[in-house]
């Protein structure tokens, strides 16, 4: 689909409604293998977003991926703040030529990969994104296939970030970041079933 | 031009402490500090980092980090900034020691950057 400003609000503040409900469990999730933050970091965050697009009320949508990239870096606080954030400013960067959103996501990937250094396998939130972005962009993307490729990092061996530490005994636990990231794309699957 | 030390860490006392070590060593060296997050949590805020890397009076900066997030900052910050930035993947304590005591003796940056490979423990973790 085409991303708008409207559209972009929509799928942020249902986010931020999922990050909510699921803030004590993303940190949970991230007690084990992590510094437990992680929900209560993306939390922060998103209300950041969602308070900066009702208030800034942005043009253009690249104005709106902006604001939504720098208010994820300066909130976050972990190493989640980066990573969301330079996915969303490739967006932004990307949206001067195109509003597909397609085509923003691969930017978003590859932005992401470049930033946190991880490829597919390494138990990160790339374990999610490249699963996910090519299914969107070939227009078959479901719940079901976000939840699998969720799942699928629980039995991979953390290569970065700080779960890379406890190596093999990182096994059996689900990355955090996979998981908030397969609520960014639930939420992104609702907005447009809303649309329609 | 002038070199200048930056130190990142998550924790704001970490961050204070580790120039208070190197200023023994480097009394002349511009060394500045950003911890914690913007609200005194643990993590690191790219605004703090900012901050930091501005108020240096340096005109080059070597910076050190502590963990993962910390360099993501620390990189943005310098693709923010018009001041370059040097980046080392070194213990934090270790190489920033290294780095200041080496500036303080007018070392020029190719050498001292051949030492702290020596103590390069982190890369793409």
């Amino acid at each position: 689909m085409e991303l708008t400003v409207e559209t972009l609000t929509t799928w942020m503040n249902t986010f931020e409604a999922k990050i909510n409900a699921k803030k004590a469990y993303l940190s949970e999730l991230d007690t084990p293998i992590g510094d437990g933050d992680h929900g209560n970091n993306m939390a922060r965050g998103m209300r950041a977003v969602t308070e900066a697009l009702a208030t800034k009320k942005p043009a253009d949508l690249t104005t709106g991926l902006k604001l939504v990239a720098m208010s994820l870096i300066s909130k976050v606080g972990g190493a989640a703040g980066p990573l969301y954030g330079t996915a969303f400013l490739e967006m932004a960067k990307k949206s001067n030529t195109t509003a597909d959103l397609s085509e923003l996501l691969n930017a978003a990937v590859l932005g992401i990969k470049q930033r946190g250094g991880a490829d597919l396998g390494d138990k990160t939130m790339v374990d999610v994104w490249e699963v996910v972005v090519p299914k969107y962009t070939a227009g078959q993307l479901t719940v079901e296939k976000i939840a699998q490729a969720v799942e699928a990092t629980k039995e991979l061996v953390a290569k970065r970030g700080r779960a890379s530490y406890l190596g093999e005994r990182s096994v059996g636990h689900l990355d955090p970041g996979a998981v908030s990231s397969g609520y960014l794309f639930d939420a992104l699957l609702e907005t447009e079933a809303d649309l329609k | 031009m002038s070199y200048g030390i930056l130190i990142v860490s998550h924790v704001e006392q970490i961050a204070q402490g580790v120039p208070k070590l190197l200023k023994q060593i480097a009394p002349d060296i511009a060394i500045t500090f950003a911890g914690g997050t913007d609200d005194h949590e643990i993590g690191t805020s790219l605004d703090k980092i900012t901050a930091a890397l501005e108020d240096n009076s340096a005109t080059e900066i070597l910076a050190f980090y502590d963990l993962g997030s910390a360099k993501m900052n620390l990189e943005m910050a310098g693709e923010f900034s018009t001041k370059p930035v040097h980046l080392y993947d070194t213990a934090l304590i270790e190489g920033a020691y290294v780095a200041a005591s080496l500036l303080q003796a007018g070392v020029d940056l190719p050498e001292i950057e051949k030492q702290l490979e020596l103590l390069q423990i982190k890369g793409d973790g």
